[in-house]
């Protein structure tokens, strides 16, 4: 290989150039800034992560493996998750080739920020080198590779369902520039290097186009024009991309350290939040998966469009996005990238300004904490869903005394709620004083176990209360266990086919699957709803939502439930009293909690 | 000297001087609020009821009567847990309509 030109440079290389400096300062000061708004706690933790071993290793593997390769969309599709890693990764092996040819052949030049981009343009051809041969090889490879996906990604533009999606976003005007652009860069980069095949060499792809290019166009006049317009396609990609969803592929590079290091989000604007607004790709997964768009209702109101407006800064959108909510946490397990669609909602419901702020601080739970003092054992707070529903205290009661267990119950008459309501609508500080004077009569108890029947009481128990040396646990798991042992004796039905609904605060929310399905088995048969497991439907009654009224919650329920009877089971079973009392309305068979199944089998 | 009965203050109400600039922006926010009819099922099921009397029922009327220092007592113990929502027969949904009027000032404006 050997220059073509003593000055190693052309103006076409301009707009490339212009474009590159903009978007490498743009997201520099982004990040600066997006690290400088973390709370100063925070961002210690952050900084120290990128220093520490464990986390540069789990840093790296997880950009490589979710950033270039796409593993997460693979495992959900994939066409989809092809079309991803095809580009990405392809476009990264052309530019990781490109610096390896520069500095193979024309190592001064490895400082010029445009050489490895345009290298076909700027060397000739001197003799064929087996070096020279595979890395051109390599990098036809790799063009053919970026261009199946972009055929892919058009394909999926115009007919999103062929690649498995049912609906997609709508793009912003800016969004289609970045769109259009991006697919002109490789067919241009193709035309382009194609042209000069015949000065600077080539491979599979590039010899055979020179070739055929040069048997009807007569000279070379064609071939400048067309680096031309590749540097300016890469000029207006760059250029606009800090405005449009390709501003995920630099932010998701900082996401994911942060995640990594156990950042959450803290202001609703700023760090952490900011970072993953930006980080969103806007693919619209979550509209198919969002339990409010059934019939098409509520599309708009998808994390996507939570992410969009929040880029725009319109905020009567935002409070209305961010009210409707069920915080189901399902678009969280689908995002490819991990945005938290709940926990963004709820940081802006706690923006909101009140004239009137509760106060609980005065209320006196003495006569609630002598009750129960120093009973110990395992007590049991019912809480107000279950106060609704009797029939699963009565049942949960029942098991516990089939099991000769020492329990108390600690709201025989109504007590406090546990506070996740509260934080729901963004009012953590009240909370807190609810948490506060319920922790003072679990206390007082002297319990060793904390029984709790309601999912919605479960996690705020888990997560924010302080019950060190007190076992916090929801009736499923301590039910399976309890059979485990042989302390519940039950009797099976063979042919009795039952269903467990996955309530959202109990599977997404704290991961529990498993459990209330071993417990299930032991009475019945175990049949699977259509969407189970992470992707379990949110039953639309959640207190998550503040605005939804009961008409619109209806269909969600309806549909719910038509997912969960896809394998015609007698009983549809449930662990939540709030999922129970919504599915009980419209089902068309038996719903019941899973301690009721269980105590009539016992 | 306590004889254990007192005599009660007026509870008169005139009518003409309520000042129901809450309610109307209420309404106007949540139109379901007019569509109560009292039932109390909401009193019956709250969670704050036992601790402070709150009750969704009282406090729409207490808005409609110019109780404003009863209805702010009552609307400050609430819990937010949803009960009186589930509750409803009228499908009012209680929560957001707690949440608005916490929202709403003296003169029935969303603070900001």
């Amino acid at each position: 290989m050997r220059e073509r030109f003593a000055s190693g440079f052309d103006p076409f290389v301009i707009p490339f150039l212009i474009g590159m400096v903009f978007v490498l300062s743009y997201c520099l000061v982004a990040m600066i800034r997006v690290v400088c708004q973390l709370p100063k706690a925070d961002r210690k933790r952050f900084l120290l992560s990128l220093i520490t071993p464990k986390y540069i290793w789990m840093n790296i593997r997880d950009i490589f493996l979710n950033c270039l390769i796409h593993v997460k969309l693979w495992k959900r599709n994939k066409v989809l998750g092809y079309m991803h890693s095809s580009i990405a990764f392809g476009w990264f092996m052309l530019i990781v080739l490109g610096h390896l040819e520069v500095m193979l052949f024309v190592p001064e030049r490895i400082h010029l920020f445009y050489y490895p981009i345009f290298f076909n343009y700027f060397v000739a051809e001197t003799e064929q080198t087996l070096q020279g041969a595979l890395l051109m090889f390599l990098m036809d490879f790799f063009l053919l590779i970026v261009l199946s996906g972009i055929l892919l990604a058009i394909i999926k533009r115009f007919a999103s369902r062929i690649v498995g999606m049912r609906r997609t976003t709508r793009l912003s005007a800016l969004d289609q520039v970045g769109l259009y652009s991006l697919w002109a860069i490789f067919p241009l980069r193709l035309l382009a290097e194609s042209f000069t095949a015949h000065i600077s060499g080539g491979s599979f792809m590039t010899i055979p186009a020179n070739w055929l290019f040069r048997q009807f166009l007569g000279n070379d006049l064609h071939s400048l024009p067309t680096w031309w317009a590749y540097s300016i396609a890469l000029c207006i990609f760059m250029c606009v991309l800090p405005f449009t969803r390709y501003m995920h592929i630099p932010a998701e590079m900082l996401l994911i350290p942060m995640r990594n290091a156990g950042i959450k989000i803290r202001h609703p604007r700023k760090g952490f939040a900011l970072l993953e607004v930006y980080s969103c790709p806007s693919c619209g997964v979550c509209i198919d998966a969002c339990p409010m768009s059934v019939r098409k209702a509520n599309c708009q109101d998808a994390t996507v469009y939570l992410n969009r407006m929040l880029r725009r800064g319109n905020e009567r959108r935002i409070a209305e996005i961010s009210d409707k909510c069920l915080l189901c946490g399902k678009c969280s397990a689908v995002c490819q990238v991990g945005v938290q669609g709940p926990e963004l909602r709820v940081a802006q419901r706690e923006r909101r300004k009140f004239a009137l702020t509760p106060s609980y601080a005065g209320l006196n739970v003495q006569p609630l904490a002598e009750a129960v003092a120093g009973k110990g054992g395992v007590l049991y707070f019912a809480g107000c869903m279950t106060q609704l529903t009797p029939s699963i205290r009565r049942a949960t009661a029942s098991l516990l005394d089939k099991a000769r267990l020492h329990w108390q119950l600690m709201d025989p008459d109504g007590g406090l709620c546990c506070g996740r309501p509260l934080m729901m609508a963004g009012r953590t500080e009240q909370a807190r004083e609810l948490i506060a004077k319920n922790v003072e009569i679990i206390r007082a108890s002297g319990c060793d176990t904390l029984l709790l029947s309601c999912p919605i009481c479960y996690k705020v128990f888990k997560e924010e209360y302080p019950l060190e040396g007190i076992r916090v646990v929801h009736h499923s798991v301590f039910f399976q266990e309890l059979i485990a042992a042989g302390k519940l004796p039950v009797t099976r039905e063979d042919g009795l086919r039952l269903v467990w609904h996955d309530p959202c605060e109990l599977g997404r929310g704290c991961g529990i699957y498993e459990q209330p399905r071993q417990a299930l088995a032991t009475v019945g048969d175990v049949v699977e709803a259509g969407k189970h497991h992470a992707e379990s439907i949110c039953c639309g009654g959640s207190l998550g939502s503040l605005t939804l009224s009961f008409e619109q919650r209806q269909p969600m329920t309806q549909n719910a439930l038509d997912n969960l009877t896809v394998a015609n089971p007698d009983q549809i079973v449930t662990g939540c009293p709030l999922c129970l009392t919504t599915f009980v309305r419209l089902s068309d068979r038996p719903v019941r909690d899973l301690a009721e199944v269980l105590d009539s089998h016992c | 000297m306590d004889f254990g009965f007192k005599l009660s203050p007026s509870s008169a109400v005139n009518l003409d001087q309520v000042d129901r600039r809450r309610y109307d922006r209420l309404v106007q926010l949540v139109p379901d609020a007019s569509t109560c009819i009292g039932c109390g099922s909401c009193s019956a099921t709250c969670t704050a009821a036992p601790w402070t009397g709150m009750s969704v029922r009282k406090v729409l009327l207490g808005l409609q009567r110019g109780q404003d220092a009863e209805v702010d007592r009552m609307l400050s113990a609430c819990m937010l847990c949803g009960k009186c929502t589930m509750v409803c027969p009228r499908g009012i949904n209680t929560r957001q309509l707690i949440l608005t009027l916490c929202r709403l000032d003296k003169n029935g404006e969303v603070v900001r």
